[in-house]
């Protein structure tokens, strides 16, 4: 495997060099970059959980939104954190069905990812209900009312069962990877670590049969989570899909949304991958190849949700609807063309680049590519979402959505609890799969493509 | 009959492969092989069955299936019908959705509550002090040992012949 094309792992890593390094920022106190990151991490979240406070008890007039615009950046926020997400699924479950071997040095992390984007997401849909106490009657359970149900035919409702679900499999298929590894470190640990880590490995030992049952659990799930990860951004599209707002009801939707999801998650994968690369020296496991794979689904995916924006342009035009039309024109020349320039300039434009070699093979473009990746994703949702709902169908409700110091503090916050759940992951559970990256090893140090007899 | 075993320890995973077979030629009992990490064609070298496990897939998912429809029709169309747009109370093509996720929850908890059931992992399970370097870089080829005299020489000749970094006879409590 490895005779013609460079390694993935740096040649003359050996499976205990992979248990040593992986294990060892568990075992020794944090680097003060780690102290920083999570003092910054964690003061944003306190912004975030000041700011969700305050508009609990005071209600929703605290944000932007008014009669015309009802969903601004809470929806908006919403719909890019479950994208987000995507790219972990993608790279845990759709790589492993692909047999993509690349995706073992980066899939714990992209998973933690999916997990902590979904937390992120679902807080939005929550704190938008005004009162979020009552958060459970979306879910259908028999009350004091009639019983009266919730509407299956809502696309709304649908999200409820779409983002639980997707929530829940992501949670136990991490974890059911976690599990080797956690016995790995239980074995290294003593104390009260050695409790902790033995309770959470679940007692595993890593024998013949339970390694075989195992593989065949991974694979079944990947192969649900696969066709899951199509419906999640497919129903979360059909938030706007069903609805009658032009810029909205686009047949395009389902397949638009699943790939821009797959492009910003795979933004987010980058950024977070090559500043983890550096912060805890992971450049031996997360190689150029790693780097190179990523740039190459970034491109694509980036080329796709170009093509799906020319045919939202397209379909406006040739539907004859004047409202159509107007939307589009004005999504792109009216007073949101900014927001418009912006999502076109970093979603297509920008990721063009990476097929330059030089761009490619620079960390640093491709880390500002990817920084910029998950601002046009961003703006993407912004522009569909505000873009759509400022230019009613009468002229006369016409208004312009500015976001509240509130709002732009959420958002802040949803940001800090996705880096301060990221950063104590790093800290307290191995951050590479350390027995799949045993099995992609150099065949002369034991991995598991050293076939052939010369015992 | 006594209870010792004989463990080999390997750093190659070829060599177990190869191990296995020559124990299985001279007539030797592989009880268990513990690992770090999965290693291919073992199934057959240790005759495990094939595992059942994608039935319960199924079953689950089979079962969130019709959970999912059969709730949503009883909830939307029988028990109280509520007219909503004018849309038909039994539609369900907008039924789908839930009903898939359903599918896909009820498979995804009973391929993992049934692996954990199957190999009997639970976070109260005890697990005593763990063969050396198991978990990190090591193969660990458990034989049986049935006669404390004759076989642990030959054992422990085949296994270091065969590659073994480290051979340890075992006391069973």
């Amino acid at each position: 495997m490895v005779s013609s094309t460079p390694p993935l792992i740096a040649h003359d890593t050996r499976p205990r060099d992979v248990t040593r390094d992986v294990c060892s920022p568990l075992e020794r106190k944090p680097k003060a970059l780690w102290w920083l990151g999570l003092l910054v991490a964690g003061s944003a979240l306190l912004l975030g959980v000041v700011c969700v406070a305050y508009q609990i008890r005071v209600g929703i007039g605290t944000w932007g939104l008014d009669r015309t615009v009802g969903w601004g950046f809470d929806i908006t926020n919403f719909v890019f954190w479950v994208g987000i997400g995507h790219a972990g699924t993608l790279i845990s479950a759709v790589l492993l069905l692909f047999r993509q071997k690349w995706r073992t040095s980066i899939n714990r992390s992209a998973e933690a990812m999916t997990i902590f984007a979904v937390i992120c997401a679902g807080l939005f849909p929550v704190i938008h209900m005004g009162r979020p106490w009552l958060a459970f009657w979306v879910f259908p359970y028999p009350n004091g009312r009639g019983p009266l149900w919730v509407n299956f035919r809502s696309a709304l409702l649908w999200d409820v069962f779409a983002i639980g679900t997707y929530f829940t499999i992501s949670l136990l298929f991490w974890y059911v990877g976690l599990i080797p590894d956690l016995a790995t470190v239980r074995d290294r640990a003593r104390g009260w670590r050695r409790k902790v880590y033995g309770w959470l490995s679940l007692g595993w030992t890593g024998t013949a049969r339970s390694w075989s049952r195992y593989e065949v659990a991974c694979a079944l799930l990947a192969a649900l989570a696969t066709p899951l990860v199509v419906s999640v951004h497919s129903v979360v599209s059909s938030d706007f899909a069903t609805s009658v707002i032009p810029g909205w009801h686009a047949n395009v939707f389902p397949p638009y949304f699943v790939i821009g999801a797959v492009f910003s998650g795979f933004g987010m994968v980058l950024t977070l991958m090559l500043v983890a690369r550096k912060v805890m020296g992971y450049e031996r496991y997360i190689t150029h190849s790693h780097i190179l794979a990523m740039c190459k689904v970034l491109v694509f995916t980036g080329s796709i949700v170009g093509l799906a924006y020319a045919t939202e342009l397209f379909t406006a035009w040739y539907s004859g609807s004047a409202y159509e039309q107007f939307t589009f024109a004005n999504r792109m020349r009216g007073p949101m063309g900014w927001a418009y320039g912006i999502m076109v300039g970093c979603n297509v434009v920008v990721p063009q680049l990476l097929w330059l070699s030089r761009v490619r093979h620079s960390v640093l473009a491709v880390f500002v590519i990817s920084l910029l990746v998950n601002v046009g994703m961003w703006f993407e949702r912004f522009v569909i979402i505000v873009g759509s709902l400022e230019r009613d169908f009468l002229p006369s409700s016409w208004t312009s959505y500015v976001p509240t110091p509130v709002e732009l503090g959420t958002l802040i916050g949803s940001f800090g609890l996705f880096f301060t759940l990221f950063l104590l992951f790093c800290r307290y559970l191995p951050m590479i799969s350390m027995s799949e990256v045993k099995t992609v090893l150099a065949p002369e140090h034991g991995g598991a493509h050293s076939h052939g007899d010369h015992a | 009959m006594s209870r010792r075993q004989m463990v080999g320890y390997f750093e190659e995973e070829s060599a177990v492969l190869h191990a296995l077979r020559i124990c299985r030629e001279r007539g030797l009992e592989t009880l268990d092989v513990v690992s770090p990490f999965p290693i291919h064609g073992l199934d057959e070298a240790l005759g495990i069955r094939r595992t059942r496990l994608p039935w319960l897939t199924l079953a689950g998912g089979l079962a969130g299936l019709a959970l999912g429809l059969a709730a949503q029709y009883w909830s939307s169309a029988s028990d109280w019908p509520l007219d909503v747009g004018g849309k038909p109370f039994d539609s369900f093509p907008a039924f789908v959705p839930v009903a898939f996720e359903l599918t896909i929850l009820g498979a995804g908890l009973c391929t993992v509550f049934g692996l954990l059931g199957r190999i009997g992992l639970h976070p109260w399970r005890r697990v005593g002090p763990t063969r050396p370097r198991t978990s990190d870089d090591r193969i660990a080829i458990v034989l049986a040992q049935h006669d404390a005299r004759v076989e642990p020489r030959e054992m422990r000749q085949v296994m270091l012949e065969c590659g073994a970094v480290e051979v340890v006879e075992e006391e069973l409590p």
